[in-house]
């Protein structure tokens, strides 16, 4: 009895027939640029035009839809389409886009808005469309006073650049920078501040003293450089927003190659004395300084690591000039670099995983990466000069300056800020009225 | 009595042998026969003939000149457009000098060209053969059977797991993966020491249209820290929209309905 009982109950099981799900391993994909539209944003009846210095903007929804673009272009994730082929006005698609006619140019993206502007505001709405799933992925609306214009493009190219890549943007920031100007021997340098696509340039100097190394702090409101003042290199601070400056520390020596810590509270430099030079910290509250290296030898270009608990920086005391990591109390030094060549400016990155450097090797010089234990060590970039690197704020994008060989009259030179990102491959210069060096990012102006 | 209970134990008896053995074939939808193969029954000898062998070889040497013939003309053809490889990372000095002192040229300069670090090609590599390095190919020729053998062994696997069901046969598994390949675009801003896996559930209509999708980590979207996870499920079904109708065969509907896709951006951004 039981075995038929097992025999029928067999017949129902393998009568079934029963398909294990069939899987499909897809590694491979393609890695172009995502195909983006951005239609000029629809502007509301009734707005004004917008004044910016002398000129007048009439048609800010597509100045602003520019802006955006040229963000997107120059990250090199994205592939802005061109509006030529666009088939849905902005006064429609701000509505509901209809996405087959944005599936027919092969966009997978779409940003749609509208922006309206009284006397003393700027309101701007923007949305973000999924073209392929049809869906909405983003909306949100700013609104500022009308000279801000730029901003909101910058910020709504962060907001869509996040919402894409899934890591925080870097465009609604500024660069501050060494614009140079004058004979190569004789070059007049002012400490200038633009934003991060090279618009709204300003100085913050006259070019009285020479200036070196400006570097940001974490808040963006302060700077703090280098400059020559009555021959004497002093590391000095510089309230943006005031226009206040002073020296930090009087040390009997030469101070240099200063840096914010993480928090904003201290800053980080070189003190030379008697051909000798160790690291220093300065409290900016108290004043407070404390000696972090002893050494004999040449240590310098000091950078905290995200989380402020170590410091790379670089010495010469092995010999040869390589990056060395310690803790932040000064101890624990450890050597990370040890390829050939000399390594220089060491930076560490936003997100702690990487430290950026300048390389000479055989007489070219190299901007590159490395982990923070020095392994995994890629150059980036090669020229016949080129120096300085420092990290966008999401730690994906190195900015530094590059000089050309000048005969021996000195002509031919001139100084510039490239960009290039991780990959080594989206290398890009940013337009300066001067020329320039020595740059620094700030974080997020709005985060 | 008995005999009642036991002729009735007996007529229930053939009643639940004859429902099992006829109702499931009621049940079940008309099977879907793969085409049918034919294949030529040869009769072997006992011996080896050599004289059939030669001829055999003479005959195939034939087909693959024939063959080879065909390829060549075909490659006459108008070369596709195609995109420009990015170059590898700069190189170190000793590097370029370990090829030729030549190369030192900038990077920065496309149009510049580069005869020396071109790649040669398959004709090119023969006159470059150098006998003294023969060593060296050995060694290589062993790192590279190692590695042969390990994705042999990752094929067997994945060949396994599909003839188990017998939906999709190797050819058909190349032709969907070939599709979906050119239909996804990889997020390019994605954390290289993450593990990124999407994996998504598909329901398919006959013709490889999709009627449902789902992606079956979709918890992971939501976790702190794992952003970047939304956005590459996100494009994943990207692809598979912008895809569809999928390239799934003609027959066996049945057994791929149901397809799961894993989308995996490690190996290409790893390497």
């Amino acid at each position: 009895m039981k075995k038929i009982t097992y025999f029928i109950l067999y017949l129902f099981i393998i009568s079934t027939p029963a398909y294990a799900v069939v899987e499909v391993d897809i590694t491979r994909g393609n890695l172009d640029p995502l195909p983006i539209a951005v239609s000029p944003l629809y502007i509301e009846p009734g707005s004004k035009d917008i004044k910016d210095g002398d000129k007048i903007i009439k048609n800010i929804g597509e100045k602003i839809s520019e802006v955006i673009e040229v963000n997107f272009k120059r990250s090199g994730l994205f592939n802005p389409l061109k509006k030529d082929s666009f088939v849905q006005n902005p006064d429609i698609v701000h509505i509901k886009p209809r996405f087959e006619d944005w599936r027919l140019i092969k966009a997978q993206a779409l940003v749609t808005g509208k922006v309206s502007v009284s006397d003393d505001k700027i309101r701007v709405e923007f949305r973000l469309w999924d073209v392929v799933a049809s869906k909405e992925m983003i909306a949100l609306a700013f609104s500022t006073t009308p000279e801000n214009w730029r901003r909101v493009a910058h910020i709504i190219s962060d907001k869509v650049y996040q919402r894409l890549t899934g890591e925080s943007g870097y465009f609604d920031t500024r660069i501050i920078y060494v614009s140079e100007t004058g004979e190569k021997t004789q070059r007049f340098k002012k400490l200038a501040i633009m934003d991060q696509d090279g618009a709204n340039v300003k100085y913050l100097t006259l070019g009285n003293e020479l200036v070196l190394t400006p570097r940001f702090s974490p808040k963006n409101q302060l700077v703090t450089y280098l400059s020559y003042f009555r021959n004497l290199p002093r590391v000095y601070l510089l309230d943006i927003e005031t226009g206040i400056q002073e020296v930090v520390g009087d040390f009997a020596g030469m101070t240099f190659a200063p840096r914010f810590s993480p928090d904003g509270k201290k800053i980080i430099m070189s003190f030379a004395k008697d051909g000798n030079s160790d690291i220093y910290t300065m409290n900016i509250d108290t004043r407070e300084v404390e000696k972090i290296t002893d050494h004999t030898s040449i240590d310098t270009s000091p950078s905290y690591s995200p989380d402020g608990k170590y410091i790379c920086f670089n010495s010469d005391r092995s010999g040869l000039q390589q990056i060395y990591v310690m803790k932040n109390d000064g101890s624990n030094v450890k050597r990370i670099t040890f390829g050939k060549g000399l390594y220089g400016t060491p930076v560490w990155s936003p997100r702690g995983d990487l430290i950026a450097f300048t390389k000479v090797h055989k007489g070219k010089f190299y901007i590159g990466v490395m982990r923070a234990d020095g392994s995994g060590e890629r150059l980036l970039t090669e020229n016949y000069y080129q120096e300085a690197p420092s990290w966008s704020p999401n730690g994906r994008v190195l900015i530094f300056y590059r000089e050309t060989k000048s005969d021996e009259d000195g002509k031919g030179f001139s100084a510039k800020l490239w960009s290039i990102d991780l990959t080594g491959y989206n290398e890009r210069l940013i337009e300066t009225v001067t020329d320039a060096s020595d740059p620094s990012w700030s974080s997020l102006l709005s985060k | 009595m008995k005999k009642s209970l036991f002729l009735s134990f007996i007529f229930h008896s053939i009643m639940i042998i004859f429902t099992a053995l006829t109702l499931p074939f009621m049940m079940r939808s008309p099977i879907d026969l793969p085409p049918i193969l034919s294949v030529e029954l040869i009769q072997i000898t006992d011996k080896t003939s050599i004289p059939f062998a030669a001829k055999a070889t003479e005959i195939l040497e034939k087909i693959k000149k024939e063959e080879e013939e065909k390829r060549l003309v075909s490659q006459q053809a108008p070369p596709s457009e195609k995109k420009k490889e990015k170059p590898d990372r700069i190189p170190m000095p000793e590097d370029l000098d370990k090829k030729k002192k030549e190369i030192v040229k900038k990077k920065q300069n496309p149009k510049e060209t580069k005869e020396q670090i071109r790649q040669a090609s398959e004709f090119e590599k023969k006159e470059l053969f150098d006998p003294n390095q023969v060593a060296a190919l050995i060694d290589k020729s062993k790192e590279e059977t190692a590695e042969t053998i390990k994705k042999n062994e990752k094929l067997t696997q994945s060949s396994d797991k599909n003839s188990f069901t017998n939906a999709l046969t190797l050819s058909q598994e190349d032709a969907l993966k070939a599709q979906i390949f050119g239909c996804w675009s990889l997020p390019l801003g994605l954390p290289y020491q993450e593990n990124l896996l999407v994996r998504i559930k598909l329901r398919l209509k006959p013709d490889g249209t999709v009627l449902r999708s789902e992606v079956l980590d979709h918890a992971r979207m939501n976790l702190p820290g794992q952003a970047f996870y939304k956005v590459l499920a996100e494009s994943a079904l990207r692809a598979v929209r912008i895809c569809q109708p999928l390239r799934v065969p003609p027959t066996g509907y049945e057994k791929w309905k149901d397809l799961q896709l894993n989308f995996d951006a490690n190996e290409m951004l790893k390497g």
